[in-house]
């Protein structure tokens, strides 16, 4: 926001104000200052995140957030340990879930610990309060983060900018609104402070302090599974530094202890276990832990012996060892299958077209998609221009601290561009970037305004300071628009500074604080409309259908089922088992037939679908259908997907292929559609969603019938009929 | 050729022995602890090498406590060296303290993982 431009000006006032009082009190002013300038920062980037509250209500968003809602009503139910040894029956019928080994439980212990302590303090809060605002709770706790971060590895003056512009930036508020009450919430701050705290333990080489960070990692692991961008940027960092003959003892203390401890303690959480030791992902840090053991033991013997022509044979002896024995353990561990290759989501991010050849469950989500230059404006507005700006001025001023936040800065930009949802993960090294920028160049600006003033104030009897400045008012006088520059150049920046503010505003406000779950559309006369379907039909699962109830729907919308209307689901968001979503797939892409016997194998009672032809919601199963088709042909070669296109297009209309409309999703959609008027002037059965008249008016069902549809049709259930008695 | 290297070898052990001579006593018994914490870590990979790594997580939290006893010490090592010019601030008590800290962190939670 402004406040880093406020601040500059405010000091600068202050000095010309406080020029008489004593040096003592100037500092504290400044303290004062400074730490009421944090305070504000923290509120606003609590308040900020609430527009969502506001806007409609206190609850959960999405998808994800749902389950973490879910295991942590259980968590503060049931109790840790039960928590640690819970499997989950009510999902992935009939294979079930362990929960308590398949999670990350960080995001969970954090809420039910809020939870405790607010309940012992004597607040009768209700857990789903503490859920929704977990996530604003630690955004404003990583604007603290960056605040000390910048002060490390700048000043405290970008410290102060990278607070207030991470607190209101776009790109970070996208996943930490009030109600999204996923990992990354507490991810983001866990992340940036293992980054804060190892660079506070390479700059000052203390134990302490890398014990700090390997904690922070303990955090950040048993968070979010981003923790392998920790584990491979530290390495990579550290290589870097000792390829460009920055290696110090500082480094070696920072990073062996950090690397050892937080191995260790990393592989207390049961869903990372021993991956640190048997994954492709982690052997980097593995490998550059090694190398600088050998690397340490070089440069002590190096210290020891006089004689270079010895050290020089000791040297090529010892790497000759070295790279030997890390070829031979890395080629045995990986042809014996100790150490499992790369991971495909790991590829698919070094190689963005990876995903879309082999894995469509993850090309299939759309915030896995590569990001568009527009989302990178939307995300990061002002920043982006100042991103590049800052990178000069840590170039500038190169120091171990500097190196990390521009490889940061660098790779997660990366990453970002292959993945929307990286974004997030590039975003406070941009912010803390930009920050630099933002405070070096007004800072330069304002040593220029106030050196003149002192100039024509105290003169140049100031000793070596007042020569200084004399000889810059000698420069000014030379150039009589430096001063008029500058002060443009300032209104500039609190400008460009200002727009940021407004353009975040406006974003969050717009954009990022819909819960997606309740829908809002304006209506024809401007009025807001809201469309309450999907907890409608939640409740109407959980109210009106048997207790043991199996729902088949397509994965999305699993986490909710199970959270909301409390029924067994075949599959949901978790995704870890791909042939169970393409059998899901397959019955849903199959003539009715086919998919009642597929469904009757699976002991589904009702359907869900999804459908968003009545109100235009375009997110709908219709529009998801040709991944199913391509998950389900993936695993069951039956399902091809040219069978659902005409000419390679995808339509629903009269010239759609005879097996799309046919098929058990298009029937479960479009269901008695044909009778209903959806627009004005168009004929029945007219689709708003993809804005064509349907082909397929006479839908009968034989297998299943209707149960339930919402009041605006976007969610419809199907009871699954029980078998004839009779031929 | 043999014979050359043989030479080296034992030139540049002794030119060693001859340079280490001269570290002073605690670096000494600090690099005795170390050797012994290595010793103790290969001996186990050599007995997990003959027997097995079934309990894994028990190999692992007694390699590990080996080698982040030891390089914890080598950290104290670094610090404490009067040769280091990075750590001159940094008292031998307070680098003392933290080796302390780090090391009852470590094997506490060695202690949760070796089940």
């Amino acid at each position: 926001m402004v406040v880093g431009n406020a601040e500059s000006m405010k000091s600068d006032l202050l000095s010309s104000l406080s020029i008489r009082w004593i040096k003592l009190k100037t500092k504290q002013q400044e303290v004062l200052i400074r730490v009421s300038i944090l305070c504000l920062v923290y509120i606003l980037a609590f308040i900020s995140r609430l527009f969502s509250v506001l806007r409609y209500e206190s609850m959960i968003h999405e998808f994800d957030p749902y389950f973490n809602y879910r295991t942590t009503l259980f968590l503060t139910q049931k109790g840790f340990y039960e928590f640690w040894n819970w499997f989950d029956s009510e999902s992935w019928y009939p294979l079930g879930r362990i929960i308590g080994g398949t999670l990350y439980p960080g995001l969970m212990v954090t809420a039910a610990l809020l939870y405790w302590s607010l309940r012992f303090l004597r607040f009768a809060v209700h857990i789903r309060e503490v859920c929704v605002l977990t996530a604003p709770f630690f955004a404003s706790n990583t604007t603290l983060v960056a605040y000390f971060f910048g002060k490390e590895i700048w000043d405290s003056g970008a410290g102060l900018v990278a607070a207030a512009l991470i607190a209101i930036c776009p790109g970070y508020i996208s996943r930490s609104v009030a109600g999204s009450y996923d990992n990354e919430g507490v991810a983001i701050f866990a992340l940036l402070l293992t980054f804060y705290l190892f660079v506070r333990a390479v700059n000052t080489g203390s134990l302490a302090w890398a014990l700090a960070s390997a904690f922070g990692y303990f955090y950040m692991v048993s968070a979010w599974g981003g923790y392998v961008f920790i584990i491979n940027l530290i390495p990579l960092y550290v290589l870097v530094l000792l390829l460009t003959g920055r290696y110090s003892m500082r480094l070696y203390v920072a990073y062996n202890s950090m690397y050892v401890l937080g191995m260790l303690l990393a592989m207390q959480i049961r869903f990372v276990g021993f991956q640190h030791v048997q994954s492709g992902e982690h052997m980097a840090a593995m490998g550059v832990f090694f190398l600088m053991q050998v690397f340490y033991l070089l440069d002590w013997v190096k210290h020891l012996l006089s004689d270079t022509k010895l050290f020089q044979a000791f040297l090529r002896v010892t790497v000759t060892c070295a790279v030997g024995v890390g070829v031979i353990a890395l080629g045995v561990g990986t042809a014996s299958g100790y150490i499992s290759p790369w991971t495909g989501r790991f590829y698919s991010l070094l190689d963005p077209t990876y995903a879309k050849d082999h894995i469509p469950i993850i090309a299939s989500v759309s915030e896995h998609q590569p990001t568009a230059w527009s989302s990178f404006m939307f995300d990061f507005h002002i920043l982006l221009f100042l991103f590049p700006a800052g990178l000069y001025f840590c170039f500038k001023r190169l120091s171990d601290a500097t190196i990390f936040i521009v490889m940061y800065g660098l790779t997660s930009m990366y990453f970002a561009g292959v993945m929307v949802r990286l974004i997030l993960v590039a975003t406070p090294a941009v912010c803390l970037i930009s920050a630099i920028a933002v405070s070096a160049t007004i800072k330069n600006l304002t040593y220029l305004l106030r050196t003149k003033r002192k100039v024509s104030q105290t003169g140049s009897t100031e000793g070596i300071n007042g020569a200084k400045a004399s000889s810059k008012a000698l420069l000014d006088r030379s150039q009589p628009f430096q001063k008029n520059s500058a002060i443009a150049l300032l209104f500039g920046a609190f400008y460009l500074l200002s727009k940021y503010a407004t353009h975040c505003n406006w974003v969050t406000s717009e954009a990022y604080s819909s819960p997606s779950i309740v829908l809002a559309a304006r209506g024809a006369h401007g009025d807001r409309v809201i469309f309450d379907d999907y907890r409608e039909a939640y409740f109407w699962l959980r109210q009106n259908t048997p207790q043991d109830a199996k729902v088949m729907s397509w994965w999305d919308y699993g986490y909710q089922i199970t959270a909301m209307g409390n029924r067994t689901v075949i599959v949901d968001n978790n995704t870890w088992n791909n042939t169970h979503i393409a059998t899901v797939g397959r019955a849903m892409s199959s003539y009715e037939d086919e998919a009642y016997e597929i469904m009757r194998s699976l002991d589904v009672d009702y359907v869900l679908v999804v459908f968003g032809g009545v109100t235009g919601y375009s997110s709908d199963d219709i529009n998801k259908f040709l991944w199913m088709v391509r998950i389900g042909g993936g695993v069951f070669p039956v399902i091809k997907e040219p069978h659902y296109l005409v000419n390679g297009e995808y339509r629903v209309d009269k010239g759609a292929s005879p097996k799309m409309l046919n098929c058990l999703m298009y029937k479960l959609s479009y269901y008695r559609f044909g009778e209903l008027m959806t627009e004005y002037g168009k004929p029945p059965g007219y689709d708003r969603a993809r804005g064509v008249e349907i082909g397929n008016k006479d839908v009968k069902l034989e297998y299943l019938e209707e149960a339930f549809t919402t009041s605006n049709w976007i969610v419809r259930i199907y009871k699954v009929k029980p078998p004839n008695n009779r031929w | 050729m043999v014979r050359s290297t043989g030479n080296d070898a034992q030139a540049l052990f002794h030119a060693l022995r001859s340079a280490y001579a001269a570290t002073p006593t605690n670096l000494k018994i600090i690099d005795l602890f170390v050797g012994f914490a290595v010793c103790t870590a290969l001996i186990q990979v050599a007995y997990m090498a003959i027997v097995g790594s079934f309990p894994f997580n028990s190999f692992l939290s007694g390699v590990l406590s080996c080698i982040g006893t030891a390089v914890l010490a080598v950290c104290l090592r670094i610090q404490v060296n009067k040769e280091n010019k990075e750590f001159k601030d940094l008292a031998p008590e307070r680098a003392f303290a933290d080796f302390v800290l780090c090391n009852l962190v470590l094997h506490l939670v060695i202690m949760n993982f070796l089940g």
